[in-house]
């Protein structure tokens, strides 16, 4: 759970604070040149909440998590230490999947909603720069960040803890041929992953911001 | 007690392919109860995947194994669990599990499938480590041991739940000779003292003649003789005088490609 979550927050947080202000450079300028200010904020709560948020917490988290899924259990399945475990009458997926599932499908939409924060603030910064005041961004924000676009985001990310969580264990119990094989098992997870992420986030865009 | 619990260990025409390849070819397998039964072969004759099959680890290609009288070739992960927590199996390379310490490894079916007090858990433990001559290193990490003292907490780990059934995997292989003495002493006691089965995979000819009640001689897939270590090195079947007395030119050598 602290490796699922935790350990990921500094990495997910600069990373949507960044892409907040690589957002607001671009827009903000144009509303301001458009007179449409008030929408700065509005526009910038969608977009994050809505896809970059989840989606670029789901693939920071599957290049971080989902790999040392794949490598952890790899490495084991090469030393036999799944053998063991099955020698020991434990199920390997009861016992090595099930808790990571668990800790990825409940740390991601938390880590998510931090990151749209966080994107939020570098977007704040960015406005404050091309003279867009505060309450107007705030107020904006309020009108436009609704329970359907914030719980959309969050709803994504839950999918994403499930997509990242089996790949990372599937190819890593799945893993033959000694140091070699688990960094092919480490690789075809991340990408794997990712993949998959951006294809279920088309998916649930598609089927929860339908108009 | 029915006939057929006589024989803990049944595989009947057992074969076991890698590739198109039969690493095992109808292999009969009877091993008897209480007995030490060794398995002796020259490196990559499929020794090690013929306790696999046994463990259930993996289905075999063809033919049938039975475990205490249950034909485990079909059955289910759930069911072979419960047979499993009859048999201990020790893997060639221990096997521990490298996150936990010694003590948490040798607790860890304890843990799973049991429930006991925690003064019980570290009698137990404690236990299972002296049985091993590894008293005391219940805080050490796996990293921290030789190999030889790995393999030893890999044999507590199996024995935690007194299971009727051992399968090791070169069992003295990396031990000094003093280790491997002590290792086939355990294997006897545990036989005289609680009827243990045991089938041990091993070219250590030296422990095996110890040990062992029956030995077979794995080649091709095939046992080419099947009987007590003394009665195998008195006849003359020429295959089985050059493993035992470990010369390079003969029968099992022939047709290798790097033999000439």
């Amino acid at each position: 759970m602290a490796i699922a979550g935790a350990d990921s927050l500094p990495i997910v947080t600069v990373t949507l604070f960044l892409v907040g202000m690589a957002w607001g450079w671009h827009t903000a300028e144009y509303m301001v040149r458009f007179g449409a200010t008030s929408y700065f904020g509005g526009a910038t709560a969608v977009a994050i909440a809505r896809e970059l948020g989840p989606a670029l917490c789901g693939v920071v988290v599957a290049a971080r998590v989902g790999s040392a899924f794949a490598a952890e259990l790899g490495t084991m399945s090469v030393t036999e230490q799944v053998d063991a475990l099955r020698a020991l009458a434990v199920n390997p997926v009861h016992h090595l999947v099930v808790p990571r599932l668990i800790a990825c499908v409940v740390m991601l939409p938390i880590l998510t909603v931090i990151a749209i924060a966080s994107g939020l603030v570098g977007a704040f910064a960015l406005a404050v720069y091309h003279g867009i005041s505060p309450g107007e961004y705030i107020a904006s924000i309020q009108q436009w960040l609704t329970p359907h676009n914030l719980l959309g985001g969050v709803g994504k990310a839950f999918a994403f803890g499930f997509i990242i969580s089996l790949v990372g264990c599937r190819q890593g119990l799945r893993t033959s041929g000694g140091a070699a094989g688990v960094g092919r098992a480490t690789i075809s997870a991340v990408v794997l992953s990712i993949v998959l992420i951006y294809a279920a986030n088309l998916l649930l865009t598609a089927t929860i911001f339908r108009y | 007690m029915t006939p057929a619990t006589q024989l803990p260990i049944e595989t009947e025409d057992l074969t076991y392919l890698i590739g198109g390849e039969a690493i095992l070819d109808g292999l009969d397998l009877r091993v008897r109860r209480g007995e030490i039964f060794a398995v002796m072969g020259r490196s990559g004759t499929g020794k090690t995947t013929l306790l696999r099959l046994i463990m259930g680890l993996v289905p075999p290609s063809s033919g049938r194994i039975r475990v205490n009288s249950v034909d485990i070739t079909d059955l289910q992960e759930r069911d072979l669990d419960e047979l499993r927590k009859d048999m201990g199996m020790v893997f060639q390379s221990a096997a521990l599990f490298d996150s936990m310490t010694v003590g948490e490894n040798v607790a860890f079916a304890l843990v799973e499938h049991r429930r006991l007090a925690a003064s019980e858990l570290a009698t137990r433990v404690g236990e299972c480590l002296h049985m091993v001559d590894m008293a005391g290193t219940e805080d050490l990490m796996p990293a921290q041991l030789s190999g030889g003292m790995r393999k030893r907490v890999g044999v507590a780990r199996a024995l935690a739940l007194e299971p009727h059934i051992m399968l090791y995997d070169e069992p003295t292989a990396g031990l000094d000779p003093i280790s491997a003495a002590a290792s086939d002493e355990l294997i006897r006691r545990l036989r005289d003292n609680v009827g243990v089965t045991s089938v041990i995979v091993s070219h250590d000819v030296q422990s095996l003649r110890r040990v062992s009640d029956r030995a077979a001689l794995l080649h091709r897939g095939r046992f080419l003789a099947v009987g007590p270590i003394e009665e195998l090195e008195a006849g003359s079947d020429p295959a089985i005088v050059q493993f035992l007395s470990g010369v390079h030119a003969g029968p099992l050598t022939e047709g290798d490609p790097h033999n000439s």
